[in-house]
């Protein structure tokens, strides 16, 4: 049944959109374009901003374009004399409680309040300044927020409570002294904030931003007793071309030569530590199965990756019941960090004293991974910076490399040689394809039945996955999977998580494996990703990520050399003493307030 | 009393609602809706949006679950009638809102109770126990219940109201929809005035002629004022509308009155040369109740200041021309005052005050420049000196 069709117009343009559009959609379709700050595409409307006023004739005031439905006959328009000047009126009313040191700003450049007042040539400040004095809180080691640079959007809120189910940011007081903070005002750091920073991706001004480590990476560059290394999550290969006006493109090869470029001695790829999760992760699902089914012993399943810290924190907060079912497996980055301090400090003849690992991620919650009191494996902190893609892309900019005439470079070995399992950990069921691929291989000694190993059915943007793999004519020693149908879902998104934690703990649920990443899509839709993000942007990531994998040589983690050689010379097996001493780690019940 | 005001009494009258509820349960649901149609009864809350009409679209409805909302968030600034409402003949109300949801297919009822009136929580419950089993002898699936507020003024704003009845913040939404089509948790609502749902119970009682033959032609029957200020005679009154403000004043007034705050912080500002052709109703200055005298003794300065100071803190916050404009109002008037700013700022606050009116998301910040314009435009030199 095709919707119901609404006639209106727009300046005097007829236009016929299904019912249920708003004023700002049928603009669109028409190219008028109409200011927005707290609409954002991926969240529910608000209509709080009110730049996006129209002029509909008939009508005493003037509707929120992006907050009100077309109706038949309806006249708008979108540039009338009344709207102009209330625009402007609100453009000018932001700015006079808006800590406008544009100039200095971390934003400047990439900030929508500046955009606007700059397309409306606010020139004077027309009002009376009424910002209010806030002190910065920088008490997390991954979001900074300045409450001074906030224009009560509330798209921070929102992506907080819809996206993320979590609500570690709401609105307090009212009138002149409303503003956004947390449960009893208390610091972002003291609260259930998972530093996923799908907020400060979605924040138009410089309110929330990342804790910015640029200058300290560039010290350590700089100091000639440090060996400096970088490691490269898969998502950001992907995205750092939107930071050169390029789109979301494949470019490995140009990042890894602008990284040489700012002077790393080494440019490595989390990539490889991503085929070696796989390794881990995969023994212990197997292991876990093996325990349940044949042992009889009482393990916690479905299994749930951990390479997520988004993830990880809100499952500490919020279902610190479901821990033991958490992979103990680090990170990729965080498996990254002491591998590089101990086995390639010694294969390099390096003191890792003298090391400094870097990482770019497309995370901000890496940040506080990093910092996290359990990832000092190596006897050092093992990953000593970690930087969003947009950080590597301002380092770019700063250094004054032309990315986009950059030729392709390669990866430094060892630790820079990686499978197409382990470039797709940057999408929504990535782990879980890469995963498949190898222990389905592992336990049949076939490849998996999917034309060109590509594992459709975990693929995709719908919020809760579920597939499933029969696992037939197994090899002797894993008789006990014989006829097995190997359940699993994937969330992307931490609502999506949370529904699908909520069915495992009422036990309606019936998974031997879950993956879970923190946000909208993945990696690919991290929070320290260009900005802006969207549903489309996200898609086109995620198709540029498969297209890498598809490209590679490798395509399953157990066939990377590297990989290989790891476990042949210094880890030994999977699941073994050096690897539970550097690779696995333990988790946390926190609270909530 | 001068004859040009005319005392009236429905409201506060004792009457056999159960008689009148027993009548109107046999009666159609259109048929009660077509009388309080026919009576021109509209909102007393302030807005004045015609009740019958109201009900209609909630009627017409099609769901499980609809609502009734009395909202008796009496939070205008020299507004005190539904206290005394509630007070004095509370079963009224609650037969108001029976009726209501009679009319509206509705079986359940909320009190949204102004947070600072809880003092009258024992007495409203066991007058909503009585009337339930009432009820039940007439056999009408009703059930009434009490929401306290929680002293935000916002919250009277019928769509905060219901935002703060679900325990969320008491922001408004945007509309459409309208509550009688998604209302309190989604659900068909028809939000009422305590006033106003005691007067439907009149009108259902005596017909809409007596009620219609009261007042004007936009401003039907009678309305319940708050007369306070400068005046001997502070206190509830049961009045016909669309009386001057001039016989208004000469009943209520102390000889010396030099302006009228008509519908409180959010209303009009009438100086003395007005008072002849202004006429309080809906076609006049509509009011939900409030008239605030000064005499000559008052600053009209620190008159206007204090209700810019109400609203910049009453403000939900959420929308921009409302939170930061209100600001902007109150210092604005406060830096011309010390010449900071010039006295022709005034006129940039009045262009941003038409910016509010048009530009707010909700009734808070689309009248909040009424007094400020209206004490402007004509005390403009008792601002500035």
């Amino acid at each position: 049944m095709s919707p119901y069709k609404v006639s209106l117009k727009i300046n005097n343009l007829s236009v016929s959109v299904d019912e249920g559009t708003t004023i700002l959609e049928a603009a669109r379709k028409l190219n008028f374009k109409i200011p927005t700050l707290c609409h954002h595409d991926d969240l529910c409307v608000a209509g709080n901003c009110r730049v996006c006023v129209v002029e509909q004739v008939g009508n005493r005031v003037l509707p929120a374009s992006c907050a009100t439905p077309v109706s038949e006959g309806m006249e708008i328009l979108t540039n009338s004399m009344k709207v102009r000047q209330a625009r402007k009126h609100i453009i000018e009313l932001l700015l006079s409680e808006h800590n406008a040191e544009c100039t200095i700003c971390y934003k400047n450049g990439n900030c929508e309040l500046q955009e606007l007042s700059n397309e409306y040539r606010t020139g004077n400040r027309m009002f009376l300044d009424v910002l209010k004095k806030s002190a910065v809180d920088i008490s997390s080691p991954s979001i900074e927020k300045d409450d001074s640079k906030c224009i009560r959007c509330q798209r921070c809120v929102r992506t907080c409570s819809q996206l993320q189910a979590v609500s570690a940011l709401g609105v307090i007081n009212k009138g002149k002294d409303m503003k956004i903070s947390t449960f009893l005002n208390k610091p972002m750091n003291d609260v259930v904030c998972t530093n996923c920073g799908q907020c400060v991706n979605r924040c138009p001004t410089a309110a929330l931003v990342e804790r910015n480590y640029i200058d300290q990476v560039f010290d350590a560059i700089y100091d000639p007793k440090k060996f400096v290394v970088v490691q490269t999550a898969p998502a950001t290969r992907v995205a750092i071309s939107e930071e050169f006006g390029m789109g979301p493109n494949r470019s490995t090869g140009k990042m890894v030569a602008a990284l040489r470029r700012l002077g790393f001695d080494k440019v490595l790829d989390t990539d490889f530590t991503a085929d070696l999760t796989i390794m881990e992760e995969g023994t212990e699902l197997l292991t876990r199965l093996k325990e349940a089914l044949v042992d009889g012993k009482n393990v916690a399943l479905p299994m749930m990756t951990s390479c997520s810290p988004g993830w990880i924190k809100f499952q500490e907060h919020i279902f610190p019941e479901l821990l033991d079912n958490l992979s103990t497996c680090k990170s990729p980055q965080q498996m990254f960090g002491p591998l590089a301090k101990t086995y390639y400090a010694e294969k390099i003849n390096k003191n890792p004293a003298d090391m400094v690992v870097v990482s770019i991620m497309p995370c901000t919650a890496k940040k506080y991974e990093a910092d996290r009191p359990e990832m000092r494996g190596s006897g050092y902190k093992d990953v000593d910076f970690v930087l969003t893609t947009r950080e590597m892309g301002m380092m770019i900019k700063q250094a004054g490399i032309d990315f986009e005439k950059l030729s392709d470079e390669k990866y430094d070995s060892i630790l820079g040689e990686s499978s197409g399992a382990a470039v797709i950990f940057g999408n929504t069921g990535g782990v879980m394809e890469a995963a498949i691929r190898t222990a389905y291989e592992i336990v049949t000694g076939r490849e998996v039945p999917f034309t060109n190993l590509n594992i459709k059915p975990v693929r995709g943007m719908e919020g809760i996955k579920e597939a499933s793999v029969k696992i037939k004519d197994v090899k002797p020693e894993w008789s006990f999977l014989e006829g097995v149908e190997l359940k699993v879902a994937i969330a992307h998104g931490l609502s999506n998580a949370k529904e699908l934690m909520t069915s495992v703990k009422n036990g309606t649920a019936n998974y031997h494996f879950i993956e879970v990443m923190g946000c909208p899509g993945g990696c690919i839709g991290g929070g320290g990703q260009p900005i802006p993000t969207n549903m489309e942007i996200r898609k086109k990531r995620a198709a540029a990520i498969y297209e890498e994998d598809e490209k590679m040589t490798i395509r399953k983690s157990h066939e990377n050399p590297e990989v290989q050689e790891v476990y042949a010379s210094f880890l030994h097996k999977p699941l073994g003493h050096r690897s539970h001493d550097l690779l696995h780690t333990h988790y946390t019940a926190k609270k909530r307030y | 009393m001068d004859n040009k005001i005319k005392k009236v009494d429905l409201i506060f009258e004792n009457v056999d609602y159960l008689e009148v509820l027993e009548r109107s349960f046999k009666r159609s649901q259109d048929e009660i809706i077509l009388d309080i149609i026919d009576s021109g009864l509209r909102g007393r809350g302030g807005a004045g949006f015609p009740t019958g009409l109201k009900w209609k679209f909630a009627k017409n409805e099609e769901a499980e679950q609809k609502y009734v909302i009395c909202n008796a968030d009496e939070g205008e600034p020299g507004t005190f009638k539904d206290r005394e409402i509630l007070t004095q003949v509370p079963d009224k109300v609650l037969a108001g809102m029976a009726l209501c949801g009679k009319a509206t297919g509705a079986n359940e009822g909320y009190i949204y109770l102004r947070g600072e009136y809880n003092f009258l929580l024992p007495s409203l419950l066991s007058s909503i126990e009585k009337f339930h089993d009432q009820l039940k002898q007439l056999n009408f699936d009703f059930t009434i219940h009490i929401k306290s507020g929680s002293g935000a003024y916002v919250c009277g704003e019928e769509t905060a109201l219901m935002e703060s009845m679900e325990g969320k913040r008491g922001e408004p939404r945007n509309k459409p929809p309208f509550p009688t089509t998604a209302g309190y948790l989604g659900q068909p609502t028809s939000i009422n005035n305590v006033e106003t749902l005691v007067f439907a119970l009149m009108i259902a009682k005596e017909g809409p002629t007596k009620f219609k033959e009261m007042g004007t032609f936009d401003s039907r029957g009678s309305k319940v004022f708050s007369v306070s200020g400068d005046t001997p005679k502070a206190g509830i009154y049961e009045l016909e509308l669309g009386m001057s403000l001039e016989d208004f004043v000469n009943e209520f007034g102390d000889g010396d009155t030099k302006a009228v705050q008509i519908g409180g912080a959010s209303g009009f500002c009438v100086a003395r040369k007005h008072f002849k052709e202004t006429v309080i109703g809906f076609e006049g200055i509509p009011t939900g109740g409030s008239m605030m005298l000064f005499n000559s003794t008052r600053s009209m300065f620190n008159i206007l200041n204090d209700y810019l100071e109400f609203f910049e803190e009453e403000s939900c916050g959420q929308c921009t021309p409302c939170r930061v404009g209100c600001q902007q109002l109150l210092k604005g008037i406060e830096a011309v005052k010390r010449g900071i700013k010039p006295p022709s700022y005034l006129d940039e606050l009045q262009k941003l005050s038409e910016t509010m009116k048009l530009a707010s998301k909700c009734g808070l910040g689309q009248s909040a420049p009424n007094p400020f314009n209206s004490i402007i435009n004509n005390f403009r030199e008792e601002i500035i000196y």
